[in-house]
C-alpha cells in the first residue's frame, strides 16, 4: 500500500496522515508527488490522446479512401490533419516517452526516492490534460486551426483566428510543462545519484534522458518565444510574419524548425534509451558498447541542433545554407548508426527469448533504419526538391515516429507492466497485437513512399484517380492498426485484474527498479538504494556483477 | 527552521517513518532518505538557460529582420540614446547594490540588507518609469513597421522580466525583516532573486547594444 | 517507381535516385537479415536460464561501423552536390536586375536598415532575388513566364505576347524560365515529372528554370498547405513542340 507526499511547497503545515491521502486508483487523479504515480498518469493521459489521435487519423484514411474530398468539409479536414499532428506529438509521444517512462524510470536509475522537484513534477503534469482538452474543445466551439502543425504564416494569419490562437496558448501549455520535465530529468540525473554511482554506471535510459532534456531546454524556449511573435501577428497585427506588412515568413521557418527539428530526437532519444534497456534483459547480454552508445547521444544532441534547415529546401534558402545543412543532416546517420549497430551486436550470441517486448523492440529496429534511410535520402537537397511535401516525407516520417517510437512505447509496456503493476501481461495476446501492428502499419505507411514519388502531394483531401487503389491500401493498413489497438486494451483490463502474479523481477533484470517490489513501495526500496554499478552485467559470475 | 519553503527540509520538523508498509514517506527529502541536497539554485539556473534561449530566438530574429527585411522608405527613425543609456547605467548598479545587500545579510546586518534591496528595487521601478517614458516619446507604435514591432516586443519581454524581478525583491525584502523566515546561510529566495536579476541586468546589455547601438 | 522524365534535369534526377535507393536497399536489406538471422540462430530454448556472453564492446568493431556509414554518407553528399551542381541549383544568384520592375512588391524595396537608412534611404539598391534550382540561368533563348499564385490557381502571364493563361505552355527543348511571385499566402510549384518543386513565398519574388524534354502534358501541383482548396490548386503544364507552340501563342488574345 502506498502514500502520497502530503507536503506542500508553501504551507508550512504539518504533515497530514496518510488517510488525508488519496488512495488506490484515486491518486492517478490527484495531485501526487510521487515519481511513479506521475509518471503512469503520463502514460495514461497519453494514451487516451492517442485513441484520439488515431480516431483523426482513421477520419484522414476514411476521407482519402476516394479520391474526391467527400467525407469531411474541406476545412474540416485541414482541421482535423492539424489536430491529428498536434495531438500525436505534443499530447501522445512527446508526454510518454519523456514525461511517463522518464519519471518512473529515472529515480530508480539514480538511486533515488523521487524526483529533485516532485511539486515541480505533478504541475508539469498537470499542465497536460488542460492543454490537451482545450485543443480538442476549440473544433467544437470556434473551429480548430487549420494552417498545420507547422502553423506556417501567413496561412495561420489568414484562417480563423480563434482556433489558431487556442492552438497557440496549447502548445505554449505543452511546452513549458516540457520545460519543466526537462529541468526536473536534469537536475535528477546530475545532481541526485546516489553516493557512489557514477555517471558511466547510469543504464543508458538515463543518459538518453539527460540528452534529450538539453534539447529541450535549449529549443522549446525558441518554439515559445515564436509563437508569442505569432499570435502578436494574429491579435495586435504586428507584421514579423506578414509580408504584406513588410515581414518575413522564412524567419518563422527558421525559428519554428529550430524547435521542431529538436523535437524529433526528443521524440525518439528516449526510445534509444528504453530499447537499450529491453534487449539487454531479453538477450541476457550486457549492452554492447556502452562508451560509444553515450558518445553517440551525445552527438545526436549536439547535430540535432544545427540541421533545422533540411525541411525548408524549397523555400528559397541560399545554396551555401542548403550545402551546409545537407551534410549535417546526412552526418546524424553516423552516430544513430552506431547506435543500431550496437543492438545489433547486443542481439548476437545472446539467448533471445522471442517476446512482445523484443519483438516490438526488433520491429522498431528494422521500421526505423528504413525511415532513417529515407530521411537521409530527403536531407540531399536535389533529393528533397521534388519530394518535400509529398507523401513521401509523410511515410518517412511515420516510419520514425510510429515505426520507431510507438513500436517502442508498446515495447516498454511489456517489458514493465509486471513492475507498475506487479502482474504479467497475456503473451499471446502480445503476439496478435504485435503482428495486427506491425503489418498494419507497413501496409499503411510502406505505399505512401510510392504516393510521393509519383506525384502525391500532403495535406491533400483529393487526389489524383490514379492513386486510388495504393490509397485504399494505406486505409486498410490504417484499419488494422485501429483494430490492433483492441487486443492490446484487452490485454492490459484483463491483466490488471486477474493476470498472474509477476513477482518483483520476472525478467531476472540488473537495473535497479528490478531490484525491488513489484508495484515498488513510495519510497522506491525497502531500505537503502542499491548501487548498481554494473546495469548490464549480463553473463557474469552474481559477484563480477 | 528558518527556510522560506519549510516542505523542502521537511526531515528538520522530525517527521519520521512509522515503520512498516504504512511509513508516511516524503520522497526523496523525507527520513527515509538522507536528505538531499537543495537543488533549487540548480533548477532555477537550467531555467534561466531556457528562458535565455527565448531570448536568444528573439534576438536571432531581429537581426535576420534586419538583414534582410527593408523597411519602406520613410520609415527610419534614430533611436534616442541618452534615457536608455542613463537606465542601463541603472540597471548595471542595480546589480551591485543587490550583491551589497547580499553581502550585508551574510554579515546579518538586516536593516542594512534591507536598505540595499529597497535600493536594488527602486533602481529596477526607475528603469521602468524610463521605460514607460521612452515608450510614450516615441514616433512609432507597435504596428508601425517591422522595426518598431521588434522593438516593442523585445523591450516589452525584457521589462516584464524585470517587473517580475521588482515583485521578487519586494518580497524577499518582505522576508529578511526580523523574523520574516529568510534564513542568512541559506537564504533560497534571496539568492534566487539575485540570480535571476543579475541574469536580467546581462540580457538588458546585450539588448541594450543589438537594439541601440548596433 | 517514379513518374516519366520530362525535363532536362529528370534524368540526373533519376540517377541520383537509383543511387540512393541501391544504397538504401542494401543497407536495410542486410540489416533486416542480420536481425532475422539473429533472432531465429540465438532465441532462447525453453527452460533456458542462462546468459550470454559477457562481450561488452570490441574497439575495431565499433571503429567499423562508425566509418563505414561516415564513408557511405560522405559520398552520398558529395555525390548529391555534383548532381545538385548539374541542375544548376549552386549557381549564386548574382543577378540583380533580372526581375521584371513590375515583380517588385512593396516591402521588397530595398531601403537600408534602421541605422544606415537616414543616409541611403534614396539610393536604389539591387533588388533581391530567391532562387530554385537552375534559378540563375539565363539563356538568350529563354522563354519567359510571369506566374502568379494565389488562392486556388496559378495564372501565367507571357510578358512578351501579352498573353495571359491559366495554363503553361512551353515549347520542348527551350530553356524557360518562370518569374514567380504569390500573392496571399505560400504556395509551391510542383511539376513531378520535372522533379522540381519551388516554394512561391509572398513578399519573395522567385526564379525558377528548367528545361522540358518530351512533349504532353503534365500536371502541375500546388505542394504546400494554402487553405481548403489546396488540393484543387492544381493546373497542367503543355509542352508543346515550337511549330505548336507558336500556333499556340497565336491563337491566344493579348490582353
Ligand atoms: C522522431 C522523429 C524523427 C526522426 C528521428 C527523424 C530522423 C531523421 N529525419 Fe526526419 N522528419 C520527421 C521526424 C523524424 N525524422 C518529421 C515529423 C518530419 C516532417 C515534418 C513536417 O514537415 O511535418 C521529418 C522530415 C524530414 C525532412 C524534411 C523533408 C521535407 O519536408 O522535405 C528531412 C530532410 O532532410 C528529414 C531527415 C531526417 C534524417 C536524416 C534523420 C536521421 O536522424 C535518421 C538517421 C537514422 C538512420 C540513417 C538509420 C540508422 C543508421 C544506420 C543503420 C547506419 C547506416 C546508414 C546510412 C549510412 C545511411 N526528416
Ligand atoms: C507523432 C506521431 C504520429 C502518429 C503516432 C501518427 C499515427 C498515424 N497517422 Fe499521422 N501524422 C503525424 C504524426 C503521427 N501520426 C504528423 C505530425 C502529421 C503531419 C500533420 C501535418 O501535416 O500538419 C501526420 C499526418 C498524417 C497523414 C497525412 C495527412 C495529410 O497530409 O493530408 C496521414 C495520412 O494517412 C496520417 C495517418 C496516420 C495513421 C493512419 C496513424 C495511425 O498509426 C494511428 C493508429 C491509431 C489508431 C487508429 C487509434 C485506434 C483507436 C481508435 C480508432 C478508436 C478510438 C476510439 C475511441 C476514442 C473511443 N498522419
Ligand atoms: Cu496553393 Cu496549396
Ligand atoms: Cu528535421
Amino acid at each position: 500500500m502506498t502514500t502520497t507526499s502530503p507536503g506542500t511547497l508553501l504551507s508550512p503545515s504539518p504533515e497530514p496522515g496518510p488517510s488525508l491521502q488519496p488512495q488506490g486508483w484515486l491518486r492517478y487523479f490527484s495531485f501526487s508527488l510521487d515519481h511513479k504515480v506521475i509518471g503512469i498518469q503520463y502514460l495514461v493521459c497519453g494514451f487516451v490522446f492517442y485513441l484520439i489521435g488515431g480516431l483523426l487519423a482513421g477520419m484522414i484514411r476514411i476521407e482519402l479512401a476516394t479520391p474526391i474530398a467527400d467525407f469531411l468539409p474541406r476545412e474540416t479536414y485541414n482541421e482535423v490533419l492539424t489536430l491529428h499532428g498536434t495531438i500525436m506529438i505534443f499530447l501522445w509521444i512527446v508526454p510518454v516517452v519523456n514525461g511517463g517512462f522518464g519519471n518512473y524510470l529515472i529515480p530508480f536509475y539514480v538511486g533515488a526516492r523521487d524526483m529533485a522537484f516532485p511539486r515541480l513534477n505533478a504541475v508539469a503534469f498537470w499542465l497536460i490534460p488542460p492543454a490537451g482538452l482545450l485543443l480538442i474543445c476549440s473544433y467544437f466551439i470556434a473551429g480548430a486551426a487549420q494552417s498545420g502543425w507547422t502553423a506556417y504564416p501567413p496561412l495561420s494569419l489568414t484562417t480563423p483566428a480563434a482556433g489558431q490562437i487556442v492552438w497557440i496558448m496549447s502548445v505554449l501549455l505543452l511546452g513549458s510543462s516540457s520545460i519543466f520535465g526537462g529541468i526536473n530529468f536534469i537536475a535528477t540525473i546530475l545532481k541526485l545519484r546516489r553516493p557512489g554511482l557514477k555517471l558511466m554506471q547510469l543504464p543508458m535510459y538515463a543518459w538518453a534522458m539527460l540528452g534529450t532534456s538539453v534539447l529541450v531546454i535549449l529549443s522549446t524556449p525558441v518554439l515559445a518565444g515564436t509563437l508569442i511573435l505569432l499570435s502578436f501577428d494574429i491579435i495586435a497585427h504586428t507584421g514579423f510574419f506578414n509580408p504584406s506588412l513588410g515581414g518575413n515568413v522564412v524567419v518563422y521557418q527558421h525559428l519554428f524548425w529550430f524547435y521542431s527539428h529538436p523535437a524529433v530526437y526528443i521524440m525518439v532519444l528516449p526510445a534509444f534509451g528504453l530499447v537499450s534497456e529491453i534487449l539487454p534483459v531479453h538477450a541476457r547480454k550486457p549492452l554492447f558498447g556502452y562508451t560509444t552508445m553515450v558518445f553517440s547521444i551525445l552527438a545526436i544532441v549536439f547535430l540535432g541542433l544545427i540541421v533545422w534547415a533540411h525541411h525548408m529546401f524549397t523555400s528559397g534558402t541560399p545554396p551555401w545554407m542548403r550545402l551546409f545543412f545537407t551534410i549535417a543532416t546526412a552526418f546524424i546517420a553516423v552516430p544513430t548508426g552506431i547506435k543500431f549497430f550496437n543492438w545489433l551486436a547486443t542481439l548476437w550470441g545472446g539467448r533471445i527469448a522471442l517476446n512482445s517486448a523484443v519483438l516490438f523492440s526488433c520491429a522498431f529496429i528494422v521500421n526505423f533504419v528504413l525511415g532513417g534511410i529515407t530521411g537521409v535520402a530527403l536531407a540531399q537537397v536535389p533529393f528533397d526538391v521534388h519530394v518535400h511535401d509529398t507523401y513521401f516525407v509523410v511515410a518517412h516520417f511515420h516510419y520514425i515516429v510510429y515505426g520507431g517510437t510507438v513500436f517502442v512505447i508498446f515495447a516498454s509496456v511489456y517489458h514493465w507492466f509486471p513492475k507498475m503493476s506487479g502482474r504479467m501481461l497475456n503473451e499471446p495476446l502480445g503476439m496478435v497485437h504485435f503482428l495486427l501492428t506491425f503489418v498494419g502499419f507497413n501496409l499503411c505507411f510502406g505505399p505512401q513512399h510510392w504516393l510521393g514519388l509519383n506525384g502525391m502531394p500532403r495535406r491533400v483531401a483529393e487526389y489524383d484517380p490514379q492513386f486510388t487503389l495504393i490509397n485504399q491500401l494505406s486505409s486498410v493498413g490504417a484499419l488494422l492498426m485501429a483494430i490492433s489497438t483492441l487486443p492490446f486494451l484487452l490485454n492490459v483490463l484483463l491483466s490488471l485484474r486477474s493476470g498472474a502474479a509477476a513477482g518483483d523481477n520476472p525478467w531476472r533484470a540488473l537495473t535497479p527498479e528490478w531490484l525491488t517490489s513489484s508495484p515498488p513501495p513510495v519510497e522506491n526500496w525497502k531500505g537503502e538504494a542499491p548501487l548498481v554499478t554494473r546495469p548490464y552485467g549480463y553473463g557474469r559470475p552474481v559477484e563480477a556483477r | 527552521m528558518t527556510t522560506p519553503f519549510p516542505a523542502m527540509d521537511r526531515s528538520a520538523d522530525g517527521s519520521k517513518p512509522q515503520g512498516g508498509e504504512a511509513a508516511i514517506v516524503d520522497h526523496g527529502h523525507g527520513a527515509a532518505a538522507p536528505e538531499h541536497p537543495d537543488l533549487r539554485m540548480f533548477g532555477l539556473a537550467t531555467f534561466l538557460v531556457a528562458d535565455g534561449m527565448t531570448f536568444a530566438g528573439f534576438f536571432a530574429a531581429y537581426l535576420t529582420f534586419r538583414a534582410v527585411n527593408p523597411l519602406p522608405p520613410g520609415s527610419n527613425y534614430e533611436l534616442e540614446l541618452l534615457l536608455p543609456t542613463i537606465n542601463t547605467a541603472l540597471l548595471v548598479m542595480s546589480s551591485f547594490t543587490f550583491h551589497r545587500a547580499g553581502k550585508e545579510l551574510q554579515q546579518q546586518r538586516r536593516d542594512g540588507c534591507r536598505l540595499w534591496l529597497l535600493i536594488t528595487a527602486a533602481l529596477g521601478a526607475t528603469f521602468l518609469a524610463g521605460q514607460m517614458v521612452e515608450y510614450f516619446s516615441l514616433p512609432f507604435g507597435l504596428t508601425s513597421n517591422l522595426f518598431a514591432s521588434t522593438f516593442y516586443a523585445l523591450t516589452g519581454f525584457h521589462g516584464l522580466h524585470v517587473t517580475l524581478g521588482v515583485i521578487m525583491i519586494a518580497i524577499v525584502w518582505w522576508q529578511a525583516r526580523q523574523g520574516g523566515g529568510l534564513s542568512h546561510s541559506h537564504p533560497f529566495g534571496f539568492e534566487a532573486a539575485e540570480l535571476y536579476w543579475h541574469f536580467v541586468d546581462v540580457i538588458w546589455l546585450v539588448l541594450f547594444a543589438i537594439l541601440y547601438l548596433l | 517507381m517514379l513518374p516519366i522524365d520530362a525535363s532536362s534535369n529528370a534524368p540526373v534526377y533519376d540517377e541520383l535516385f537509383r543511387v540512393l535507393f541501391s544504397i538504401g536497399t542494401s543497407l536495410f536489406v542486410g540489416i533486416c537479415a542480420l536481425l532475422g538471422y539473429s533472432l531465429l540462430r540465438f532465441r532462447r530454448k525453453a527452460g533456458d536460464l542462462g546468459d550470454g556472453l559477457a562481450i561488452e564492446e570490441n574497439l575495431p568493431l565499433e571503429i567499423i561501423w562508425t566509418a563505414i556509414p561516415a564513408i557511405v554518407v560522405l559520398f552520398i553528399g558529395i555525390y548529391s552536390y555534383d548532381i545538385y551542381e548539374r541542375m544548376g541549383g549552386m549557381t549564386p544568384l548574382t543577378d540583380h536586375s533580372a526581375m521584371h520592375a513590375a515583380m517588385a512588391t512593396e516591402s521588397m524595396e530595398m531601403g537600408a536598415t534602421e541605422k544606415a537608412a537616414s543616409a541611403s534611404a534614396d539610393a536604389p539598391a539591387p533588388e533581391r532575388i530567391w532562387g530554385g534550382i537552375g534559378a540563375a540561368h539565363e539563356p538568350l533563348d529563354a522563354v519567359t513566364v510571369e506566374v502568379t499564385a494565389m488562392q486556388f490557381a496559378f495564372l501565367f502571364r507571357y510578358p512578351e505576347q501579352g498573353i495571359i493563361s491559366g495554363e503553361l505552355h512551353v515549347p520542348v527543348n527551350r530553356p524557360v524560365q518562370l518569374r514567380m511571385k504569390a500573392n496571399d499566402v505560400i504556395h509551391a510549384f510542383w511539376v513531378p515529372q520535372f522533379r522540381l518543386k519551388q516554394d512561391i513565398i509572398p513578399g519573395q519574388p522567385t526564379l525558377l528554370s528548367f528545361t522540358p524534354t518530351r512533349t504532353g502534358t503534365y500536371p502541375i501541383i500546388c505542394a504546400e498547405l494554402c487553405g481548403p482548396y489546396h488540393g484543387g490548386m492544381r493546373s497542367s503544364v503543355v509542352v508543346h513542340d515550337s511549330e505548336e507552340f507558336a500556333q499556340w501563342q497565336q491563337q491566344q488574345t493579348p490582353v
